[in-house]
């Protein structure tokens, strides 16, 4: 495997449900991310975008087919093995789901602690760090509770890049969000991911977003259907 | 209080930050454990008085081995045993003296209150079968209708009993009889009876007519020093041919009596179950709120799963909350326990009162089930899949 690959997904299949309702979602998918690239994955409702993002993510058991992710193969990978990858990865889902009882700095420290032996000093450090960067550092002592939808799905940005992930997986985070917030977001995805050498595959349907990857994935029906580069 | 938490974790303290975001919920569930608690005081608190009852006439004697029917399960309870018997205990070369123990109720019609006295008769002669305090004044009972009088008896006031001296002797009609009491001892009112009296073994005999001296309700023998309490045991066994009886230390003899109040009694069985259900009370009330707040942060949960957080993690959150339920809630439930207890020695006159054992037992039993409940409450974790947070 080229050592600038991070992901390297071969011959996915992914079903669904058992016996009678057993049901095919993916169809001998295959596509590989490379390091730092930004990679938008499009295609209709009921596609099979969000089972390719769970499987990525180690969030589901690959059922046939090979996922190569930071030279681990999912295929077969330990429930506990699955575990370690995600504390690698960072996730921003379509709600926010930040804790209600904890402030924007504390639910960012969240993404730090997963690893062990992280001071407590050294994950608020990085926390209100990451917030600054967000341009969120008015309010980290904030509950989610009074903040704006855009500014805590802002605080979920933070806490899925606080810890440098190798790989952010974004599904739609900006559908919840008016126009200016989505941009805001995306844009600050694809600064970071600059800065940090991140690699991003994120699932949308919007435009705009879409003029600012650098690879554009199209599902249809379970199989890719394009792999294209806007501006190359 | 968070940061405390915090140092002790080495991470953030989440479940006492999620308690205490919903403050109303939190006190609610604090008052729950907190009566869970004040349950179980209350009945260790009447299990220990109890006990405390029960034991307390054994402490007027000093005997090694007492002897008594079969039936006798408490000091005032169950046949008699024949006199015989004390004859051929005495035989036995361990055996220094011997001395027979009769028992009765005696009423006093106290005009606003009628009382009842456990009445003992003892031999005046032997003072060495009486604690020191007693035996003092064991003298005192040689003339007929003598008494010695429990000073903490119920009905009788704390002047009145401390006037009761030879020189100023207080009198009352009982049984037809009129009993002097010319000294006092310290006894108190039990669940039995509301005090003590002593008399002589032959006072005894004109106050329950139908006694006769021949058939004591127990027999106390005191053994030569370095005897085997056990060896004698085992020797009187073969020498008295009545199987029936019972014969033991008059140590195991309290035990026996404390056993048989708080396993056979119906009184002693009730409070046994009330801890029970304190207990259960507490169990179902930190389980109901954890398992509520896990269900609740369901969301929250999968997050932090798709994070990479392991099963310890969650495990850690939840026994976090269950440790601070038990804690927060012990302490309220310790004041009001005390409280109760106190008030309700002051009004029964039993011995009820707050012990550092209760105190502590409690506090780690609490700890101890509420973390019970909060690793039942995880298995509802399993149903926050990270997988369908997208
Ligand atoms: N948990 C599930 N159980 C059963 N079927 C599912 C599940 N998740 C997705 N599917 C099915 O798999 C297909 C792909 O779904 P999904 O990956 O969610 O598509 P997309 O995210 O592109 O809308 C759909 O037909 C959907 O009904
Ligand atoms: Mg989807």
């Amino acid at each position: 495997m080229d050592p600038d690959t991070l992901v390297d997904v071969r011959g996915l299949n992914h079903w669904f449900g058992s016996g009678e309702a057993r049901k095919q979602a993916l169809f001998e998918v295959s596509f590989s991310l490379t390091r730092g690239s930004f990679t938008a994955l499009m295609g209709p409702s009921g596609s099979g975008k969000t089972t390719v993002l769970t499987l990525v993510g180690c969030l589901r058991a690959v059922q046939d087919g090979s996922v190569r992710l930071l030279d681990h193969e999912l295929n077969g990978a330990t429930e506990a093995g699955l575990v370690a990858l995600r504390q690698r990865l960072g996730f921003i889902f379509q709600g926010h789901n930040l804790h209600e009882s904890l402030t924007a700095t504390q639910n960012v420290m969240m993404g730090v602690q997963v690893r062990r032996g992280v001071p407590d000093p050294l994950a608020r450090q990085a926390a209100s760090h990451a917030l600054g960067l967000v341009g969120l550092a008015d309010r980290a002592g904030y509950l989610p509770a009074n903040l704006s939808g855009g500014q805590k799905q802002r605080v979920a940005v933070a806490r899925a890049l606080v810890g440098n992930p190798a790989l952010v997986l974004a599904d739609e985070p900006t559908a919840a969000l008016d126009k200016d917030s989505a941009a805001e977001v995306v844009d600050l995805l694809k600064r970071m991911g600059r800065a940090r050498g991140t690699t991003t595959l994120l699932v949308t349907h919007d435009n705009r977003i879409l003029d600012r990857a650098d690879r554009i994935l199209t599902l249809q029906d379970g199989r890719i259907a394009r792999d294209e580069a806007p501006r190359g | 209080m968070s940061r405390l938490l915090q140092a002790l974790f080495g991470r953030l303290p989440i479940g006492w930050l999620q308690l205490t975001h919903n403050r109303t919920r939190f006190a609610a569930a604090l008052a729950g454990v907190a009566f869970a608690n004040v349950l179980v005081f209350v009945q260790l608190g009447i299990m220990n008085a109890m006990g405390t009852a029960t034991l307390k006439p054994y402490t007027f004697f000093q005997a090694d081995l007492m002897i008594s029917a079969g039936d006798a399960n408490a000091l005032s309870e169950g046949g008699n045993v024949a006199r015989q018997w004390l004859l051929q205990a005495m035989a036995d070369p361990d055996v220094a003296d011997g001395v027979g123990l009769f028992v009765g109720n005696v009423p006093w019609d106290r005009g606003d209150k009628d009382i009842s006295l456990t009445t003992f008769g003892v031999d005046p002669a032997k003072p060495g079968f009486m604690v020191p305090d007693i035996a003092a004044d064991l003298g005192l009972l040689e003339v007929q209708d003598a008494a010695l009088l429990d000073r903490l008896a119920r009905g009788i006031g704390k002047e009145e009993a401390a006037a009761i001296r030879p020189q100023t002797p207080l009198s009352f009609e009982t049984q037809g009889r009129t009993v002097t009491a010319y000294a006092s001892f310290t006894g108190g009112g039990g669940f039995g009876g509301d005090g003590y009296m002593l008399v002589s073994d032959q006072t005894f005999l004109s106050l329950f007519p139908a006694r006769t001296s021949t058939a004591p309700d127990h027999i106390l023998l005191a053994l030569r020093p370095g005897a085997a309490p056990e060896a004698v045991i085992a020797r009187l066994r073969a020498l008295i041919s009545d199987p029936s009886l019972r014969i033991r230390s008059f140590a195991e003899a309290g035990q026996e009596d404390l056993r048989y109040q708080q396993t056979r009694r119906p009184t002693g069985i009730i409070f046994g179950f009330g801890v029970l259900i304190g207990v259960l009370v507490g169990l179902v009330i930190v389980y109901q709120v954890l398992s509520t707040d896990v269900a609740d942060h369901l969301r929250e949960y999968a997050t932090f799963k798709a994070m990479g957080y392991g099963p310890r993690f969650f495990l850690g959150i939840v026994l976090e909350e269950a440790l601070v339920l038990g804690l927060f809630g012990f302490v309220p439930g310790l004041i009001v326990g005390t409280t109760i207890l106190t008030v309700m020695g002051k009004i029964t006159t039993l011995p009820l009162a707050m012990t550092p054992a209760m105190a502590i037992g409690v506090f780690l039993g609490t700890l101890l089930f509420s973390s019970l409940s909060g690793t039942i409450a995880t298995r509802r974790l399993a149903a926050a899949d990270p997988a369908d947070l997208f």
